[in-house]
């Protein structure tokens, strides 16, 4: 589903004198349906830089990311600005480690949104919302809240819904349990699963030992 | 729809000596909302005036895929055919809405004067568009009548927009649609565009200065710097991981864009 081919990246700071940050060179990963690979390695070796390039929001300096795409193999790091649109809204779903509310949209509606893109009618795409939002212990009563002011683990479990609730065929998840409770780590525990078993190629940062293990298929070690 | 809505090629503006905007190209596809930026003078306007045939350029092309007869150059394209082009396929917001809406007439009038531009006759119809297009841009219908001078800023502003959207058209040009007017008033105004913008599947070139409002209603940016194009890209890639200098010292002047 995923195969990363000589992929470097270099942070060239210019506000800062064009200080250079060598992140990763040359970097080879594949994933398959049905597969959790977990990046692992210490702070700073590159986890979210490499997620952020599969998914588009960071622009690598060489090599090339290709995502089956429906029947096309699309080069993430290559491909026009609508493309890649297209390939988040039908393939790639991820799962940041902040939320990034867009004001004034309720919780609900946040997390139907990318069911909305793909076509689905407004009460359907709101009603597996509701249930991935109740799986994951919003209070129904913040549902039609915007979720800016919610505390940092409910935005992070309305996050955690958004990237589940289209079912996409591979999905980026970066410390999606960073900020929670057992309870709430468990059922996130149970949406990685069940993923996998529907044949979602996954890539994942799991800071807790538990949750990693608990998840992953394979590690891919990164140096620092 | 195969093709792109807009090709521009190799298009500069000159102002005498002083460069407006130089050598730009770019393709905007059906659908595709494109934000321009840039600091004050760097040529947002002039290339956006370029580009919906309000200023002709000094060299370049401007070609644009007509509903009947497919791509053509709107600067070779006869006057009269040029403004129908621009009454009914393409929408101008402009940052002062008074430059935009007829202030000595109704709200409703502004509305439906749209309309018959494209041949609608029946007043009735037009009437009952024009009031349903206040309701979508969040204007009460009782004040389809109401002189535009009774109205205030954020009100104009939404006015002039359903004047622009009333034709359906496929493609609108915005120079800062969110300029002037108070912060609470602008995220109203903002969250009616991006929806008006999804639902209608509109294209859209959108000039502004503040990022925050390129990272909601653009999929794409064009970044600006003296006339000329200095970084392209997905929007959330050129905000989150900026390449050039000046776009590194834009992104990081503001807080969290
Ligand atoms: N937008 C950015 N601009 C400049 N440098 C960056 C940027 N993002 C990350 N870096 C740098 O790149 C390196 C890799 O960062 P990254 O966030 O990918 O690491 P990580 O493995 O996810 O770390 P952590 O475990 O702390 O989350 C770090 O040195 C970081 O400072
Ligand atoms: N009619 C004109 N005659 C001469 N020079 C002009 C004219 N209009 C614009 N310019 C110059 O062209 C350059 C680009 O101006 P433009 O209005 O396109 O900038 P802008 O990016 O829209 O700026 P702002 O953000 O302040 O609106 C500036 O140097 C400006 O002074
Ligand atoms: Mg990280
Ligand atoms: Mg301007």
């Amino acid at each position: 589903m995923i195969r990363v081919e000589a992929l470097s990246k270099t942070y060239v700071l210019h506000t800062q004198g064009g200080i250079e940050i060598p992140v990763f060179a040359d970097a080879e990963m594949s994933v398959d349906a049905g597969e959790c690979v977990a990046l692992h390695g210490p702070s700073g070796s590159g986890k979210s830089t490499l997620l952020r390039c599969l998914y588009g929001n960071c622009k690598p300096d060489g090599g090339a990311i290709r995502i089956r795409h429906g029947d096309d193999l699309v080069d993430i790091a290559a491909a026009a600005p609508r493309v890649v649109l297209d390939v988040r809204r039908r393939t790639l779903g991820y799962v940041s480690q902040f939320l990034r509310a867009i004001p004034r949209v309720p919780a609900l509606d946040v997390v139907a949104e990318p069911l909305r893109a793909l076509g689905l009618p407004v009460e359907a795409a709101r009603a597996r919302a509701g249930d991935l939002l109740a799986r994951l212990r919003i209070p129904e009563r913040l549902w039609t809240l915007a979720p800016a002011t919610f505390s940092g683990g409910e935005q992070q479990r309305v996050n955690i819904a958004r990237g589940f609730a289209a079912n996409h065929p591979i999905l980026l998840l970066d410390e999606p349990t960073a900020s929670l409770d057992q309870k709430n780590r468990e059922v996130v525990i149970e949406l990685i699963a069940e993923a996998k078993a529907a044949g979602t190629a996954l890539v994942g940062v799991f800071h807790d030992d538990e949750v990693r293990e608990a998840v992953s298929t394979r590690i891919h070690l990164m140096q620092g | 729809m195969t093709g792109p809505l807009l090709t521009v090629a190799g298009l500069t503006r000159l102002y005498g000596a002083r460069v407006g905007c130089r050598d730009v190209s770019f393709e905007l596809w059906p659908g595709e909302v494109m934000g321009i930026v840039g600091e004050s003078g760097s040529g947002k306007t002039t290339l956006l005036n370029c580009l919906s045939a309000r200023l002709e350029p000094s060299t370049g092309h401007v070609v644009y895929d007509t509903r009947d007869d497919g791509p053509i150059d709107i600067y070779a394209m006869s006057e009269p055919r040029r403004r129908l082009l621009m009454r009914t396929d393409w929408g101008i917001v402009h940052q002062n809405p008074r430059d935009g809406l007829r202030m000595g007439v109704s709200a409703g009038a502004n509305v439906g004067e749209r309309l018959m531009a494209v041949g609608a006759r029946h007043y009735g119809e037009i009437r009952a568009q024009a009031d349903e297009w206040l309701r979508k841009v969040e204007i009460e219908p009782e004040r389809i009548d109401d002189l535009p001078l009774t109205f205030s800023g954020g009100m104009l502003q939404r006015l002039q927009i359903a004047r622009n959207l009333v034709t359906h058209p496929r493609l609108v040009f915005m120079d800062e649609p969110t300029g002037g007017l108070d912060v609470s008033v602008q995220a109203r105004l903002l969250d009616l565009l991006r929806r008006l913008v999804t639902d209608l599947g509109l294209a859209a070139i959108v000039v502004t200065h503040d990022l925050a409002v390129a990272r909601l209603l653009a999929h794409r940016l064009m970044v600006m710097r003296r006339g000329e194009v200095v970084e392209t890209g997905l929007t959330d890639q050129v905000l989150d991981d900026p390449h050039h200098p000046y776009t590194q010292l834009l992104v990081s002047s503001v807080l969290q864009p």
